[in-house]
């Protein structure tokens, strides 16, 4: 009889690793929250660095997972997790009761809820808007501002819940700089008339490709960047924003006026991940994302036998290492449940 | 003594505009370093100075006066020091938890300690 492994979280990671799972021979559950699998995927319009469609890395994804011997359990939460010596046993919200050998927890992150860094104003004026917002009303093809006119003069904020003491976030989230860099041109594309500004700390263009896009965000889009943290952003009595930075290149504080502001929401930890923390007993760390073993050689290993870790319940991670880092815990899996080990 | 005799015939010596790290005098700094280590901290991305009332009248810049300090230029601080109102806007919004008054407060003390300084 072959072995069973439960993943938890139906997002990008947790599609890899039931579809690798699956391929290897293991009878793989596939547990969703949602009503559709695909997590974030979902709400995306198109991806950095090379603008393809989200739709794409869906499309492969279900490739992967539809139509194989994997039962995928959409609406489905977990109630309760248990562990006997090697067995694991969890209780769904639906009453039934899955039995495995093996657990990979894939439970992802939620975007950083913008209405904490309450100067902002986000929730309380109509056109500051977050990054994943803006993926929808791209989505629709319809940026518009909430008294239907397309906005002239967009401002981008990055590090919104990141890098902040304030809100409990020392982490950088690692892909906020790419984001906006990306949705900057995006909003030129689709508004060739706009004027776009993006408002840094520091530009993070960590990955390939990314610093090319910067540099063609500059040249081909003409997205200006000024360097300073916004500090608040306030309505004039016509309903246009205004936000105070200090351009900290000029050495001078700076206010402009902006018909809309788009904030750079951070990754944390999901509510769904810190669930099943508690439930089974996981660690997390001091960003509160699950605390690996060992974070050169051991990303995919939790402090529990046969609970394995994939993608961002982890650590910030874009969809490639999310992907790589699915299919490394697959391979920890196969490690465990291997003949004579087990 | 070539540089008066130059002034002599018409030409002006400009003082060079290079922070001489190694002659500047970084006692301020050290002193504020020991008794407020969050003064380590700051990453320059002027929230402070975005949010001062002072800042948005007159030249202070709150930010620009941490990193002058930590490099050693001492002139003309003081005089800005006492632009500040102590409000603690700046210790607000600061993402990186610097406690920014107690920041003023120690600089002031550290000048008046400091013979040169001295107000």
């Amino acid at each position: 009889m072959s072995k069973r492994v439960i993943v938890i979280g139906g997002g990008i990671a947790g599609m890899e690793a039931a579809g690798q799972l699956s391929k290897c021979g293991f009878e793989v559950s596939l547990i969703e929250k949602e009503k559709i699998t695909g997590g974030h995927l979902n709400d995306w319009y198109k991806l950095f660095p090379d603008r393809r469609s989200s739709k794409e890395v869906k499309k492969y994804l279900d490739g992967i997972v539809l139509n194989k011997e994997i039962h995928i359990l959409t609406d489905t939460t977990i109630e309760k997790f248990s562990k006997d010596r090697n067995h694991f046993s969890v209780t769904t919200n639906r009453g039934s009761e899955i039995s495995a050998d093996a657990v990979v927890v894939a439970t992802g992150f939620d975007l950083f809820k913008s209405s904490r860094k309450e100067e902002y104003g986000y929730g309380i004026y109509d056109n500051v808007i977050t990054s994943s917002d803006l993926e929808k009303m791209f989505r629709n093809d319809k940026i518009i501002m909430s008294n239907g006119h397309s906005p002239k003069t967009i401002g981008i904020v990055h590090c919104v819940g990141s890098r902040d003491e304030k809100v409990g976030n020392l982490y950088c989230s690692k892909l906020c700089c790419v984001t906006a860099v990306k949705q900057a041109i995006e909003i030129r594309e689709h508004l060739p008339e706009s004027k776009v500004f993006c408002f840094y700390m520091d530009m993070r263009m960590g990955g390939a490709h990314y610093e090319e896009l910067y540099r063609e965000a500059q040249e081909v889009w003409g997205v200006s960047f000024i360097r300073g943290k916004v500090s608040e952003a306030g309505e004039t009595i016509d309903n246009r924003l205004v936000i105070k930075v200090e351009d900290t290149l000029a050495g001078r504080p700076l206010k402009m006026e902006l018909d809309m502001l788009v904030l750079m929401a951070g990754m944390e930890m999901s509510q769904g991940g810190k669930n099943i923390a508690s439930s089974a007993g996981l660690k997390t760390g001091e960003n509160r994302f699950f605390a690996v073993a060992d974070h050169h050689f051991g990303s995919n290993i939790s402090n529990i036998e046969g609970i394995f870790y994939a993608g961002t319940c982890t650590a910030p991670m874009n969809i490639t290492e999310t992907i790589s880092h699915a299919r490394a815990a697959v391979s920890e899996v196969m490690d465990y449940l291997k003949d004579g080990r087990k | 003594m070539a540089e008066n005799n130059m002034e002599k015939f018409g030409f002006t010596i400009s003082k060079g505009r290079q922070i001489d790290y190694e002659s500047n005098d970084r006692r301020i700094a050290d002193y504020i370093f020991e008794r407020e280590p969050s003064f380590r901290l700051c990453i320059e991305c002027g929230g402070c100075s975005a949010t001062c009332t002072t800042g948005n009248l007159t030249n202070f810049s709150l930010r620009e006066l941490h990193i002058l300090i930590k490099r050693g230029e001492n002139d003309h601080i003081m005089q800005n020091l006492k632009k500040c109102m102590l409000c603690g806007k700046c210790t607000l919004v600061c993402p990186r938890g610097v406690n920014t008054r107690n920041i003023v407060v120690l600089a002031k003390q550290a000048y008046q300690k400091a013979g040169d300084y001295a107000i």
